[in-house]
């Protein structure tokens, strides 16, 4: 049990360094960012 | 107050402050702008709130989603998935902002609903929420009509029209002239979530925050937490009784780590799980 714990924890946290690594390469905290730095009218509700 | 009750509000202050950190936003009524402002942070905390210094996880995934954009998909999803396994629902009891906020109005005094079958049921409507109003409808909308809507930031959140909606609305400008029919909804559920936190132990979180929901799955894997020794255990039901939150056992997909049980349990089955402490028992 304690075993298959410990490799679900390993596969997760290479899933998500893999997927963060290939998400900033591919432009995705810029992505991020551009979003982010503009007030969402409708995530505040008045849009 | 505990000890650790108190490291535990010490470090939900902490992160309430370092979230909100931009305190010249609120003065000039505008939002930060820089850097960090791409770097997600754990808790759900609005990034178009006058204080935000970081990106709001489920409003990215929201926007990576509609966007079809897979670079900013993989990134949020990384940055959910190392949140995640490293943190599960540990977040929402110790990083959290509104989460705290809910659990200082539940300190009011008043009549309190006890947990039960109802909000046992109530509990797993944050999964539909996430499914449903952050994955599907921002999907299907993006489709079908070409168009980014953050549907679960539009139609529910109550963070945004706190945090936001109300900074920017209140004072005037045009920002109050652009408020509607939409923005009162928004009030009105902020309202129900606020009163409501006064009488149900964290309203929100339990029964329909998607972050806690998405952090939930990782729980029972995630490297910090609370576990329960099950050679130990005697079943005696301390812990659910004890705990504010629906629980079945200790480090299930319902705790949020907050460790309140631990000193209840009459024959210490349940721990803080520490991956730098190697115990007796860990070849079993």
């Amino acid at each position: 049990m304690k075993k298959r714990k410990t490799v679900v924890f390993f596969v997760l946290l290479l899933l998500g360094v893999v997927f963060l690594t290939y998400g900033i390469a591919e432009g995705g905290y810029t992505a991020t960012l551009q979003k982010a730095k503009y007030i969402c009218l409708e995530c505040i509700g008045i849009g | 107050m505990g000890k650790h009750n108190l490291k535990r509000r010490f470090i939900q202050l902490f992160c309430a402050a370092l979230y909100n950190a931009n305190l010249e936003g609120f003065k000039e009524r505008t939002i930060y702008k820089g850097d960090g402002k791409g770097v997600c942070v754990p808790g759900l905390h609005c990034y178009s709130c006058p204080g935000a210094v970081g990106a709001c996880p489920i409003g990215s995934l929201q926007n990576a989603i509609s966007s079809k954009s897979p670079g900013m998909l993989f990134y949020v999803l990384g940055s959910l998935l190392l949140f995640g396994v490293f943190l599960g629902r540990m977040v929402c009891g110790y990083l959290c902002p509104f989460g705290l906020l809910q659990e200082l109005l539940h300190k009011i005094p008043s009549p309190k609903l006890k947990k039960s079958r109802v909000t046992k049921a109530l509990s797993k409507v944050k999964y539909v929420v996430l499914a449903g109003l952050v994955i599907l409808l921002p999907l299907v909308l993006s489709i079908k009509n070409g168009v980014s809507v953050p549907s679960f930031c539009k139609y529910l959140c109550p963070v945004g029209t706190m945090e936001g909606g109300l900074s920017f609305a209140v004072g005037g400008g045009s920002f109050a002239e652009q408020t509607g029919v939409l923005f009162g909804v928004k009030l009105g559920i902020l309202a129900v979530i606020v009163i409501g936190a006064v009488f149900i132990y964290r309203i929100f979180c339990r029964f329909l925050c998607p972050l806690g929901a998405l952090y939930a799955l990782f729980n029972r894997y995630s490297l910090f937490g609370v576990v329960t020794d099950q050679t130990v255990c005697t079943a005696c039901g301390k812990c659910r009784a004890v705990c504010k939150e629906d629980i079945h056992l200790p480090g299930d997909h319902e705790c949020i780590a907050c460790g309140d049980c631990i000193r209840h349990c009459p024959v210490n089955a349940i721990r803080r799980k520490n991956p730098f402490v190697k115990r007796k028992d860990d070849k079993k």
